[in-house]
C-alpha cells in the first residue's frame, strides 16, 4: 500500500507513522528533511518550495511501485510540502514499513535518494542578500 | 503555437509560469530543445533542464504536437 501527498500545510510526522504502521510490519524506517539554518555559513532565511504537482504525484507514485517490486515491504508514504518554509521545518516525510529492519532501511534510502533525483520538485533558498534555486547552475 | 509551463529558475527565464512557444506539431524533442535554448538562451547556463511532455519525461526523438503539455523541467532540488 502506498500514501502519496504534496500539500502546502504542515505536514504531520505522527499520523505518517500510524498510516504505515500494522500487525504485519516488525519495523518502521521514517525518513524527514528538515530545513537547515546555513549552507555554506550563509544563514537561509527560509525554503520555498514549488512542485508540478501532478508530475511529481506520478513520479513518487513510480517511486513506491519500483520499492514494493523490489523489496519485502509492506506500506510506503512520501509526503511533500510546498509552499514557504522556515528553519526547522519538514519539506519531506518517507515513511517504509516491513516485516524485518533491512528492507525497510535500504526502501526508505532509495525513496529519498530517488526523490531527489527524479521529482518535480523545486527549492529556493532565501538569505539576507539574496536567494538561490538549488542546483540549478553547474 | 503551444503552451509551455515552466518552474523554478526557468520559470525565471521564460518570464512566465505559462508562456506561448510557436512550433509546428511533428518536431522532435531535441528540436524542440533547440528551439526553446535559442528563444531563452539562459536555458544553456544551467546545469541541465529535461523537457516533459504530458507528465512524463521525454526522450530526445519523440514527437511533440501543439496540443501536449509541455513542461520546462530544470534540474530538482525536491526533499
Amino acid at each position: 500500500m502506498t500514501d502519496i501527498k504534496i500539500s502546502e500545510s504542515p505536514l504531520n510526522v505522527q499520523s505518517c507513522i500510524d498510516w504505515v504502521q500494522s500487525p504485519e510490519s516488525g519495523g518502521i524506517d521514517v525518513f524527514l528533511g528538515t530545513v537547515r539554518n546555513a549552507t555554506k555559513g550563509r544563514p537561509v532565511q527560509y525554503l520555498e518550495f514549488e512542485a508540478y504537482e501532478p508530475m511529481a504525484i506520478a513520479e513518487m507514485k513510480k517511486i513506491a511501485e519500483e520499492i514494493l517490486a523490489k523489496w519485502p515491504v509492506n506500506k510506503i508514504l512520501i509526503h511533500h510540502r510546498t509552499g514557504k518554509l522556515g528553519v526547522g521545518e519538514i519539506p519531506v516525510i518517507i515513511a517504509v514499513a516491513a516485516a524485518h529492519r533491512g528492507a525497510a532501511f535500504d526502501a526508505c534510502r532509495y525513496a529519498i535518494d530517488t526523490l531527489k533525483q527524479t521529482v518535480p520538485i523545486w527549492k529556493k533558498e532565501v538569505f539576507e542578500d539574496g536567494e538561490v534555486w538549488v542546483a540549478a547552475h553547474p | 503555437m503551444a503552451k509551455v509551463l515552466s518552474f523554478g529558475i526557468a520559470k525565471e527565464i521564460t518570464g512566465g509560469s505559462v508562456v506561448d512557444v510557436p512550433f509546428e506539431s511533428g518536431i522532435t524533442l531535441s528540436g524542440l530543445r533547440s528551439l526553446l535554448e535559442s528563444r531563452y538562451p539562459r536555458l544553456r547556463d544551467l546545469k541541465s533542464f529535461a523537457i516533459a511532455v504530458n507528465g512524463e519525461y521525454a526522450a530526445a526523438e519523440q514527437l511533440i504536437n501543439d496540443t501536449d503539455e509541455i513542461a520546462i523541467i530544470p534540474p530538482v532540488s525536491g526533499g
